[in-house]
């Protein structure tokens, strides 16, 4: 048995019939990243000590007969997440030492079930970029072909659950940073509706478009995650008091019906998006005839403000990202610059010494687009632009269940290919960005491969908090895919040097 | 939207962010660049449409005001860079001569 492989739900079972501890299994994926990580670089720290520690207890409840579905399985966060007396660095430079006092409120749920957080994960910093190539730290591969990007932001967590360096992991999505890198690393991953889970401890980057969220090895994994995270919390004034469903009943009801009756809806707007590449095509057009052929009826629907979406997205963004980072000013935690004798010029050494490139440019764009003079013409525009496109999915769910679309125009690409063209890097988010600004949830399931054995998800939408039919159509569609590539642990273990 | 190197080196300041001299030219270009894909937003039609200025769909929540123990300095202070006693330390706010 390959127990990197395992979905949460084989190992849980696993554990629960003690066929092996979770110190056992928590000593095998620690291994398996210290043998194989140099080569991948999906994690930023992985504490050993911490992780056996939990593992242990972990091992005490379930023979005292407490277990939940996520005890005694190694779990991977990314490291915008806030984990007491564990590093906590956002991929900055400007948080490189930065060890929390408190455990953000997912830390304590997983903790709560007895889960084990092996390690955390490398990003874009703050989450700022879709390949991960904006980290501070080191880049991460991608497990499937070493010269391309993961995608990101959560690239580090989308390569550790491809690489099979965990079980499971958390991501966070601004704009697609959980879907799009789980496309590009054949995983799967979920953005729940905003304010379904509690932000509270996850470092903001633009606040109004946060949300955590599970990318797993099967869509079973990601709903036992978004079981345990999902639900309001009095520390997040902007989680949601919404009754939390459970996330796995809606597969019973695939094994009953099938996904006879659900509709789902092609946007047409995103048909004629440019630059689609051929094999995504391909792969979208497969997917549309499988869920055709699990009953599913499909119709073309309409998003009339898809256009504006990657502007609108790229105002709000950088604005709330502005304000938000102004507290790495050097006072009350991070970096502080060494060299300067007066108190402003400190702020500016210490963030122009502590941040990167990319969150130095929005920070600008930011600033500028919330300056006298230009708020309404940017940030009030874009907002109600914002509310626009809200409405242009409400319209659209009163006709369908689901909205299904590619995940990425492309594959995931080379290294270094877009880095020094910043808008072409925030073009190819079109297809991500409208959940987060519609405020939906979405889901990208592998869907197929490349010509050159890259994989290639499908993305669907929901309307708001109805997570369960999203995992339902997901569960269905992913029964449906026959992968015939190797596996990307088989490919991590035949190439990395050991 | 045009902006020069003079506005990116004015709107770093407001930030309080010190730019490499030598990147002063290539944001300049790049935010250009980006503003002026921006400028699409112009077309559209908003008239009737509301400001979104809260995701959570302006739900107010309100808890009861009962009074919880803080960590205090102990918690809040531990990761100041420096630090005198149960005060955060900055550099002086004036230059001195």
């Amino acid at each position: 048995m390959d127990l990197q492989k395992l979905t949460i739900h084989e190992l849980s079972k696993l554990l629960q019939d003690t066929e092996l501890t979770s110190e056992e299994i928590t000593e095998l994926y620690l291994k398996r990243i210290e043998k194989h990580d140099k080569e991948i670089g999906a994690y930023i720290t992985v504490d050993r000590e911490y992780a056996l520690k939990q593992a242990q207890s972990a091992d005490k409840m379930i023979a005292k007969g407490k277990a939940f579905p996520l005890t005694g399985v190694p779990v991977a966060v990314k490291d915008l997440l806030c984990t007491k007396g564990v590093r906590t660095t956002c991929g900055s430079k400007i948080l490189g030492d930065f060890v929390p006092e408190y455990d953000a409120t997912i830390i304590s749920l997983l903790k709560n079930q007895g889960a084990v957080i092996i390690g955390k994960t490398n990003l874009d910093e703050f989450a700022m970029g879709s390949s991960t190539e904006n980290s501070s730290f080191h880049l991460t591969k991608n497990p499937w072909n070493k010269e391309h990007v993961p995608g990101g932001s959560s690239g580090g967590s989308a390569a550790a659950v491809a690489a099979g360096f965990c079980v499971g992991a958390l991501g966070t999505d601004t704009g697609g940073s959980i879907r799009q890198p789980a496309s590009h690393c054949g995983v799967v991953g979920l953005k729940p509706t905003y304010g379904r889970v509690s932000r509270f401890g996850l470092v903001s980057y633009a606040s109004s478009l946060d949300q955590i969220g599970p990318i797993t090895k099967d869509v079973k994994d990601a709903a036992i995650i978004l079981n345990c995270i999902a639900g309001s919390d009095i520390k997040d004034s902007t989680s949601i008091d919404v009754k939390v469903s459970d996330y796995m009943a809606g597969f019973d009801e695939f094994e009953k019906t099938g996904l006879k009756g659900m509709r789902a809806g092609v946007p047409k707007e995103y048909l004629s998006v440019k630059g689609i590449d051929p094999d995504v095509e391909k792969v979208f057009f497969e997917s549309k005839k499988r869920l055709e052929d699990l009953g599913v009826e499909i119709v073309e629907i309409s998003l009339p403000h898809t256009e504006y979406v990657v502007a609108a997205y790229y105002i709000i963004a950088p604005c709330e990202a502005s304000s938000n980072l102004a507290r790495f000013d050097g006072v009350r935690y991070g970096h502080r610059s060494k060299d300067s004798d007066e108190l402003v010029d400190m702020y500016k050494n210490t963030k122009y010494e502590g941040f990167g490139e990319e969150v130095k440019r929005r920070i600008i764009i930011g600033t500028y687009a919330l300056s006298a003079g230009y708020y309404d013409a940017y940030y009030g525009r874009a907002s109600k632009v914002r509310s626009l496109i809200m409405n242009d999915f409400t319209q659209a769910f009163k006709e369908v269940d689901i909205i299904i679309s590619p995940v990425a125009p492309t594959p995931a690409f080379k290294m270094g290919e877009n880095i020094d063209d910043p808008l072409s890097m925030y073009l190819s988010d079109i297809f991500t960005l409208s959940a987060n600004m519609a405020s939906v949830p979405g889901l990208s399931v592998p869907a197929g491969f490349s010509s050159k054995g890259l994989p290639i998800g499908l993305q669907m939408m929901a309307s708001r908090f109805d997570e369960k039919s999203l995992l339902k159509a997901g569960y269905g569609f992913e029964k449906s895919v026959l992968t015939e590539a190797t596996d990307s642990t088989e490919i991590v273990d035949r190439f990395c040097k050991l | 939207m045009k902006i020069s190197k003079k506005d990116v080196e004015d709107i770093a300041h407001l930030a309080r962010l010190k730019v490499d001299e030598s990147l002063v030219g290539k944001y300049a270009e790049q935010i250009s660049d980006i503003l002026k894909y921006i400028d699409k937003l112009k077309d559209v039609d908003i008239s009737g449409a509301e400001l979104v200025s809260d995701a959570s769909f302006n739900i107010n929540v309100l808890r009861a005001d009962d009074p919880v123990k803080s960590g205090g300095p102990a918690v809040t202070l531990v990761n100041a860079p420096e630090r005198i006693d149960d005060f955060f330390q900055v550099p002086n706010t004036i230059k001195p001569n």
